[in-house]
């Protein structure tokens, strides 16, 4: 597994107290690890810790699933 | 059981007006490190020098009609190692006069200032607060907002208008440790009272069941049972100190 998304999967883990092994690519944020709205908020903020990069308010709306984080995260360090 | 705010940063908009002053010095007195906020510098530097204990007072003159300002006032907090544990919005100001007689722009201070540089602040001290899973967030309403006053359309909407945004942020973030409360004076002897003629200062003495005004220590000591530890349960609620004057 890439580094990037190791890194991405310890968070959500570690922020909605889920498996890892429910942290599959496809898994939904709110309908499949039980985060609530501000959960969602909360990890775009964890994200642009970890990797440094500044994630606005439009982009983290289109962030649903863990796919989706680790290919924002890919896409906003390769600029 | 005493209320202990050590190890805690707080921020007061407003800080030298005489509501302001008080709660800064509340807070302190808890142990609290505080960051005054005002618009006169003098002021500010005044009350620095008098508030001074070890270097836990920190000042930072902005005007909160001024966007950039907000914007500076929140970077240069959260800058600070472990930014904002409270944040006491306090600052206000009135524009009185009757609704026939308004201008737009007495409207549009006073929503500015009253309200949305509230909703500017707490959003950018918000971050802090739930990476924290702690928080204390005190609007400082007005009797007013509930009960309405002849010559305020403008303010009383702006203070009911923050009772509407405490109680929804409140529900936002109950679960992450953080209260957001409002405490309502009624009539204090500050500046902003001060204003009124004896003769309606007589009459609305008059009218309050203890027959006399507030001080500004009567609305801290509130304020800070609100920041402390003990008041974690409570949420959402606006807190009336008005001598009786409305009961709520």
């Amino acid at each position: 597994m890439d580094e990037i998304a190791s890194r991405v999967r310890a968070i959500v883990v570690d922020h909605l107290g889920v498996d890892e092994e429910a942290v599959v690519d496809s898994a939904s944020f709110i309908q499949d690890l039980g985060a609530d709205s501000l959960d969602t908020v909360e990890l775009v903020m964890a994200f642009e810790e970890e990797f440094e990069v500044e994630i606005k308010d439009e982009d983290a709306e289109g962030i649903n699933t863990f796919e989706d984080a680790v290919n924002f995260i890919k896409k906003a360090q390769s600029e | 059981m005493k209320i202990d705010l050590n190890s805690k940063r707080a921020l007061v908009t407003g800080a030298t007006g005489g509501i302001g002053e008080a709660i800064a010095k509340a807070l302190l007195e808890a142990g609290a490190e505080v960051v005054i906020s005002g618009t006169k510098v003098e002021k500010l530097e005044k009350l620095e020098a008098e508030l001074g204990s070890e270097g836990k007072v920190i000042p930072i003159p902005s005007n909160l009609g001024s966007p950039e300002d907000i914007q500076n006032l929140i970077s240069q907090t959260t800058e600070i190692d472990g930014g904002i544990d409270i944040l006491i919005n306090n600052a206000g100001i009135t524009r009185d006069g009757l609704l026939l007689r308004m201008h737009e722009d007495d409207w549009q201070n006073v929503m500015e200032i009253n309200l949305k540089a509230v909703m500017m602040l707490t959003k950018g001290m918000l971050r802090n607060m739930l990476k924290k899973r702690w928080g204390r967030i005190i609007n400082i309403t007005s009797i007013v907002g509930s009960t309405g006053n002849p010559g305020q359309s403008n303010y009383a909407a702006a203070k009911a208008g923050l009772v509407g945004f405490s109680k929804s942020l409140a529900q936002e973030v109950a679960n992450r440790g953080i209260t957001v409360n409002c405490l309502a004076p009624g009539f204090i002897e500050t500046e902003m009272t001060n204003k009124l003629s004896d003769e309606r200062k007589k009459i609305l003495v008059n009218n309050i069941p203890m027959q006399k005004m507030g001080r500004p220590e009567d609305i801290s000591f509130p304020v800070l049972f609100l920041a402390s530890e003990q008041a974690s349960y409570i949420t959402g609620q606006s807190l009336h100190v008005n001598g009786g004057l409305a009961m709520i």
